[in-house]
């Protein structure tokens, strides 16, 4: 019911490979490469009645020289995922989960632009700063909040340094059955967890359509994704404050 | 001294009328509820412990499955309900009838589950908006 | 002794009592629509989370603890002026917090939950802290007012006002953490917050009694000795004077780090919250009552030294607005050195404008503090009683 169609995907890499020659080579070969992630995570299923292992830390890299202007397909397929779906009257008031941001370099007007998301920091400030210890970190680095004891009171929103939390501002009765979620309570991108202890790869990086988007266990040194980090120059965001996110950025 | 007796009595007022209705629950005045298991035989515990310790099971498996990652547990809730949700309209919510709400209203106890949890089986959630 | 005809008199009190009693039911009205509908009949949202109710609660809050200020002058530092006054500073106390705490529970996105705060507590989290901050106010406060009204308990009022006044110290301390501790948000995030708060609380707090004092003298028909009027006024004004030191250190520290230049220009001269801040906190909170307080001619009649405590009240409002509202309508700085947009207000300043559920629950939790205020002053004897020939002999023996 949730996932995209995959074929018009696949059919646009196609197109952009044949069609538009140097753009179109850079985005069909990272394209064969997520195919190779995603069944690499098919492969580390974790087996039922097993907990989150802290061996893993699942990440993200996120190549922004890849990332299409105007290009909403992540945030799409994560909302229709998770089922983030309420019109609200005042879009300030409505959650999102992920979202693109366009950078301008203040100095020489380079365009950037970018899907940014709960970045899973390794020392979070929301999980620090919540008063009853509903935000949460799991053993293999999601970032999560427990909505059984979250009393909204938004002091995560506050501590959060990039803006990744959103507060459910109305009643809810659509939900996804595997992604709970409702009124009064804070909530953020989950890296598709429902989905990757299934061995799933989450529904971003799936429906992009470059390839820009790479999910893995960082902690694994023979996972593409660490093999990607430890050959390009990549960045945390806000790294001066030392949060170690599990989510990386390429080309910024 | 005047508003201490006028608190007094309306105290004692809201004591005497509240409990009325749980003494009319044995004379009928409040309807039984309608339990129909559609699916019998299959629950993960006999019907005896199940009605006794379902929210224990529920709230241990929820502290593990989101806390720890532990998953395809017995007592999962969209178990439940992929099981108990009324055949008719697909959930186990929405009336009398439905089985997590007619127990839950007969002895009056907040049913917070939903706030967040889609009450609805996939068979009927699969044919709605996503 | 009354002015007032004692069967008026009693009228008024049941007056003032029902009207202080609808506000707080109004408020607990409002806190339940919003709980029904969700937040979004409020004007927060994603960007700014805390709004009116916040800059009202934590308005009572602070003066909370800072008005426990004047029985700590008397039992911790021995002042005789303000032993008398002691019990209605610990009333005032009380009054306030709950005012305030209702008001931060009810807004909770889940206001039903309240209890999940009592029974899980991360010890990381200032707001956890909070959590045993505040009862244990309660707790001491109450000990502290029974030693003050039972003869027996006499002996052990010095210890218990000592307890009081560390303990307000901590609770303010802790208040002020609560923004000290975010990490990322240029107008929060420095440890001068802390000793601010309190220097705040000191002056918001006495500028509430001094109030609540002149309306309890009024009521009896009494007017306040001239020599206790000069005392506290003093005090206030070089209570408003220390909260605009911190002021201009704290805008000054931030204008000189270049990462804090943009939001410093933003608060102070290119926002809805510049003329807040400098008509209402500096001017109206600040440099009038200072006026007032310090020229010989008003600062010698009570009317114009209640009105300067007024402003100061006046002037606490603007500048929590300023420093709560302002402080989260100025957009994160996520890409430091970018131009940034996105659909999730990215680079972009927000408008906040509070919707009316939200301003009854704000007034509910004043109107919560008014009536236990009210009836709390009724049923037990806190209007100070001096003995003015003790008083004069200290005064002419410390100065």
């Amino acid at each position: 019911m949730n996932a995209p169609d995959r074929n018009p995907r696949r059919a646009f890499i196609a197109a952009a490979g044949a069609g538009v020659a140097g753009l179109g080579f850079t985005a069909i070969a990272p394209g064969l490469h997520l195919m190779a992630v995603a069944s690499e995570a098919n492969a580390a299923a974790r087996p039922a009645g097993t907990a989150a292992s802290p061996a893993v830390r699942w990440g993200l890299l996120i190549d922004a020289t890849k990332c299409a202007p105007g290009c909403t397909k992540c945030i799409d397929a994560c909302h229709t995922e998770n089922g983030v779906n309420e019109k609200l009257p005042d879009a300030r008031q409505a959650s999102q989960w992920i979202r693109k941001i366009e950078l301008v370099d203040r100095r020489n007007g380079k365009k950037t632009e970018l899907p940014m998301m709960c970045q899973h920091c390794a020392k979070p400030p929301c999980v620090d700063v919540c008063p009853t210890g509903a935000s949460m970190k799991r053993a293999d680095g999601i970032v999560l909040v427990d909505r059984h004891t979250c009393i909204g009171c938004r002091y995560c929103m506050m501590a959060c340094p990039y803006k990744a939390r959103s507060l459910v501002h109305v009643p809810l009765t659509e939900q996804n059955p595997e992604v709970p979620r409702g009124q009064g309570c804070v909530e953020s991108c989950t890296l598709c967890v429902h989905r990757v202890d299934k061995g799933q790869i989450p529904a971003c990086v799936e429906s992009c359509p470059e390839g820009a988007m790479i999910f893995g266990d960082l902690n694994d040194p023979s996972s593409a994704i660490a093999k990607r980090i430890a050959s390009v120059p990549t960045t945390q965001v806000r790294s001066d404050l030392r949060l170690n996110q599990a989510v990386r950025y390429q080309g910024i | 001294m005047k508003l201490l007796r006028l608190v007094a009595t309306l105290l004692f007022a809201a004591v005497a009328v509240l409990p009325a209705p749980t003494f009319a629950g044995g004379g009928g005045r409040t309807p039984k509820p309608v339990v129909s298991i559609e699916n019998p035989g299959k629950c993960v515990a006999p019907a005896e412990e199940m009605r006794r310790n379902h929210m224990e099971m529920l709230k241990h498996q929820r502290d593990r499955t989101l806390r720890q990652g532990i998953r395809g547990e017995p007592a999962s809730l969209n178990a439940c309900i992929e099981c108990h949700a009324s055949k008719r309209t697909g959930s186990v919510l929405g009336g009398k009838d439905n089985f997590c709400e007619s127990c839950h209203s007969y002895v009056a106890v907040k049913l917070d589950c939903f706030e967040c949890h889609q009450p609805k089986a996939k068979f009927k959630a699969a044919g709605l908006k996503p | 002794m009354a002015t007032l005809n004692p069967r008026h008199e009693e009228g008024l009190f049941y007056l003032l009592a029902a009207i202080g009693g609808l506000v707080s039911a109004l408020g607990v009205g409002a806190a339940l629509y919003m709980e029904h509908s969700g937040h979004v009949v409020t004007g927060m949202n994603n960007q700014i989370v805390w709004g009116l109710p916040h800059v009202v609660a934590i308005f009572l809050i602070v003066a909370a603890s800072g008005v426990l200020n004047v029985a700590s002058m008397g039992s911790v530092f021995g002042r005789k002026l303000y032993k008398p006054r002691a019990p209605l500073s610990g009333l005032l106390a009380l009054a306030m917090i709950s005012g305030g705490l209702a008001v931060i529970m009810l807004d909770l996105g889940r206001a039903d939950r309240i209890m999940v705060a009592a029974t899980h507590f991360n010890p990381t989290s200032v707001f956890g802290w909070n959590v045993i901050l505040y009862p244990v106010f309660y707790g001491v406060v109450a000990v502290y007012l029974w030693t003050m009204m039972e003869r027996r308990m006499y002996p052990w009022m010095k210890v218990a006002g000592f307890a009081t006044f560390i303990w307000r110290i901590i609770l303010t301390t802790g208040t002020g953490s609560i923004f000290a501790f975010l990490v990322a948000r240029q107008a929060y995030g420095t440890a001068l917050l802390a000793p601010m708060f309190i220097i705040m609380s000191f002056c918001w707090g006495l500028a509430v009694f001094l109030v609540v004092q002149s309306t309890m003298y009024a009521w009896n028909g009494l007017t306040l000795p001239p020599l206790v009027l000069q005392r506290m006024k003093n005090l206030l004004a070089t209570f408003v004077a220390a909260v605009l030191y911190f002021t201009i250190v704290l805008h000054l520290v931030n204008a000189y780090f270049a990462r804090n230049i943009a939001f410093e220009h933003f608060i102070l001269f290119d926002s809805e919250f510049a003329g807040a801040f400098w008509l209402g906190q500096i001017l109206i909170g600040t440099l009038l009552p200072l006026a007032l307080l310090l020229n010989p001619a008003t600062a010698a009649k009570s009317l114009w030294v209640n009105v300067a405590a007024l402003l100061v009240l006046v002037g606490a409002y603007y500048q929590l607005y300023v420093f709560i509202i302002g402080g989260q309508a100025f957009p994160l700085d996520i890409f430091p050195g970018y131009d940034v947009k996105s659909s999730f207000m990215d680079g972009a300043v927000d408008h906040y404008s509070a919707s009316l559920p939200e301003i009854i629950l704000a007034l509910g939790g004043l109107g919560i503090a008014f009536t236990m205020t009210t009836i709390g002053v009724r049923i037990l004897h806190f209007l100070p009683q001096d003995d003015l020939a003790e008083l004069e002999a200290a005064a002419s023996a410390t100065d």
